[in-house]
């Protein structure tokens, strides 16, 4: 009893202390280039959290994700004005639209199939919106195309915030990602979240309860696809371009490698998320040949941690409570399982 | 289209269905029989390609090349079971889709290191660097009839083997009941790892093979990985023949797809998918059920 409320009240301290942490850096930080790295470390959690909505949440592990990160990426590309800015919240809703729209038809085909082969198909689907946009007309080819403005926060044509400004720009990020974060919980604390946790854990089971498994499914699929796509939006904006890369199976690599190195959670899909932007920026100035170190990194890492960054903080932790413990001579609780993951 | 043009098409459609069964056959070994999925299965595939670009360069022949690289994969494949996955059989799939990831990156990078990132060709062998006429004005290359003639003997071989030795019949017992086997006496450590050095000489034997036709290029690993991937999946789940079945329809419907639908070309192997999903979600052969 007390432990859990311990918990709970540690994982609310903790989840605000980083949130304000966030939203302080602009201060301690004076160089634009750490904002900027912070804004990406933002933009990859929003996109990590959403898959991890799939993959932690429901048990849909989608090598495809960075189709509907694609998808918010042009959409927002192609519909912001060329001489003006637009309006962030509205392209923002827009992006996520599409992409919405997107998953649900990519789902009602790729949800037909299970486990090993839904890493497959959704591979194969996000592989096909790069040729898509790679070789129709009217998506700039292989250069992709170009965003002239940043987005301004405003209502009924009057601006309120221009995001020309990296601050200005670096909190709106910090925004939408609370408000996905706010998004992922309140679904997650419903009911309809509760099934999914069901359904990852036995759909037979769930099945046989008279759930609509494919239904919630295809709704976890719609949601953690109009997420993706906020976070192709911002990406957008960010820089300034897309291109075909955005689809490639590097991008719906790195993010599952986010959420599987992260650990079990969303805390654990940022900390992935940041722990891979950091690592690749800093490996990538080091030498031309990063993507070595880091494969080599992933590989040590699968060997050494089970269970993730988080998993393995988590697994230090317990492993000084329990020396601790026994120093006290008091026998060591154990973490069940279940309270680890989520 | 005249008829000389759809018959030089269809051996081209038939050499690139059989090629890609001789991937994909590699792929299906190691996760039907070890359930391991392997996303480095292109990079091994790229690895023979290059094997057969810096073997060729040495030695000054294919074939030498190629007796060489399919000694060089089977020792590699070997000892890349044993030091990357013999721990991994226990865990979840997504570790394993992971440390494959990490062997991408690695690969790639390998490559890139010792080899460069630029375009290279290999020269065929002069007795099959001829063409034959088909019709009046249509020449067709001898080393492609080559190819496809290579794909089914090997397809032949791998069958034979996998039905009719002793070797195979243990492959057989260690895939459908894993503990069984292995309280029947059979070291199934051993076992995985002659089928993983198995999957990974068919990918560079079929790299080796292709790369005069396909040149040598960066990129060619996860394009071949991810039309690997359709083949498992319109097959249909541990079907062979399936995946025999949906080789050869990919071959015809991108072939076919680049003469008649060039702006569609990319996408016309993922639209047939789509449809199979739609229709047959198990694929063409596959069981009814998926898990």
């Amino acid at each position: 009893m007390t432990f859990f409320t311990r918990r709970r009240a540690w994982s609310a301290s903790s989840w605000t202390l980083f949130l304000l942490a966030l939203a302080a850096a602009p201060a301690m930080l004076d160089g634009g280039f750490e904002l900027e790295l912070l804004s990406k470390v933002m933009i990859m959690s929003i996109f990590a959290a959403s898959l991890q909505l799939l993959v932690g949440c429901t048990g849909l592990v989608s090598l495809g994700h960075a189709a509907f990160f694609g998808v918010g990426a042009y959409a927002t590309a192609l519909v912001v004005p060329q001489a003006g800015a637009a309006n962030l919240v509205a392209t923002l809703a827009f992006a996520g639209g599409v992409s919405m729209l997107f998953a649900v038809v990519i789902g009602l085909l790729v949800l037909r199939t299970r486990g090993i082969y839904f890493i497959m198909v959704t591979l194969a689907f996000a592989q096909m919106l790069y040729y898509v946009v790679h070789d129709g007309k009217g998506f700039g080819g292989s250069d992709g195309t170009y965003l002239y403005f940043k987005p301004v926060v405003g209502m009924f044509g009057k601006t309120w915030v221009d995001l020309a400004d990296g601050r200005a720009f670096y909190w709106a990020v910090l925004a939408v990602l609370v408000f996905t974060l706010g998004v992922l919980r309140v679904v997650m604390r419903s009911r309809f979240g509760h099934a999914l946790a069901g359904i990852r854990h036995n759909e037979q089971r769930m099945t046989a309860s008279g759930y609509p498994v494919f239904l919630y499914k295809l709704a976890s699929f719609a949601i953690g696809g109009a997420l993706a796509g906020i976070a192709g939006s911002l990406y957008a904006f960010q820089y300034g371009f897309v291109n075909p890369e955005l689809f490639s199976w590097h991008q719906s690599g790195n993010v599952l490698l986010m959420v599987i190195l992260g650990g079990p959670g969303f805390g654990g899909a940022i900390a992935g998320a940041l722990v891979f932007v950091l690592l690749s920026d800093w490996l990538s100035e080091l030498t031309k040949h990063w993507q070595l170190i880091f494969g080599l990194l992933i590989i040590v890492s699968v060997a050494m941690l089970p269970l993730g960054l988080t998993g393995g903080v988590a697994a230090c932790h317990a492993t000084i409570e329990r020396l601790c413990a026994r120093r006290r001579g008091v026998p060591a609780k154990t973490v069940p399982k279940e309270e680890r993951a989520l | 289209m005249t008829l000389a043009t759809f018959f030089v098409q269809c051996l081209n459609s038939m050499q690139y269905g059989l090629l890609l069964f001789l991937v994909a056959s590699g792929l299906t070994l190691v996760f039907g029989i070890m359930g391991i999925v392997n996303l480095a299965h292109g990079s091994f595939y790229m690895i023979g390609a290059y094997l057969a670009y810096s073997l060729t360069a040495l030695t000054g022949n294919l074939f030498v090349a190629l007796a060489l690289g399919l000694v060089l994969s089977l020792i590699f494949g070997y000892l890349l079971e044993w030091v990357f996955f013999s721990f991994l059989y226990e865990r979840d799939h997504l570790q394993q889709v992971l440390m494959t990831y990490g062997l991408i990156l690695v690969i790639e990078e390998l490559r890139s290191i010792l080899i460069g990132d630029d375009v290279h060709g290999v020269a065929v062998p002069a007795f099959l660097a001829g063409s034959i006429a088909i019709g009046n004005d249509m020449l067709y290359p001898v080393y492609r009839l080559f190819v496809s003639a290579a794909c089914v003997v090997l397809a032949l071989a791998l069958y034979w083997l996998i039905r009719k030795t002793r070797v195979g019949m243990k492959i057989r017992a260690g895939a459908s009941n894993r503990e069984m086997a292995q309280s029947l006496g059979i070291d199934i450590g051993l076992l995985y790892r002659v089928v993983f050095s198995l999957g990974f000489g068919l990918a560079v034997m079929s790299g080796m093979l292709f790369a005069p036709v396909s040149t040598v290029y960066p990129g060619m690993g996860a394009q071949m990985l991810i039309v690997c991937f359709l083949v498992v999946v319109i097959g249909g789940i541990g079907s062979i023949t399936g995946a025999f079945v949906a080789a050869l329809l990919i071959g015809f419907v991108d072939t076919f797809g680049k003469v008649l639908w060039q702006e569609g070309a990319g996408i016309a192997i993922y639209l047939l998918m789509a449809v199979i999903l739609l229709v047959r979600p198990a694929g063409l052969l596959g069981e009814r059920a998926m898990r």
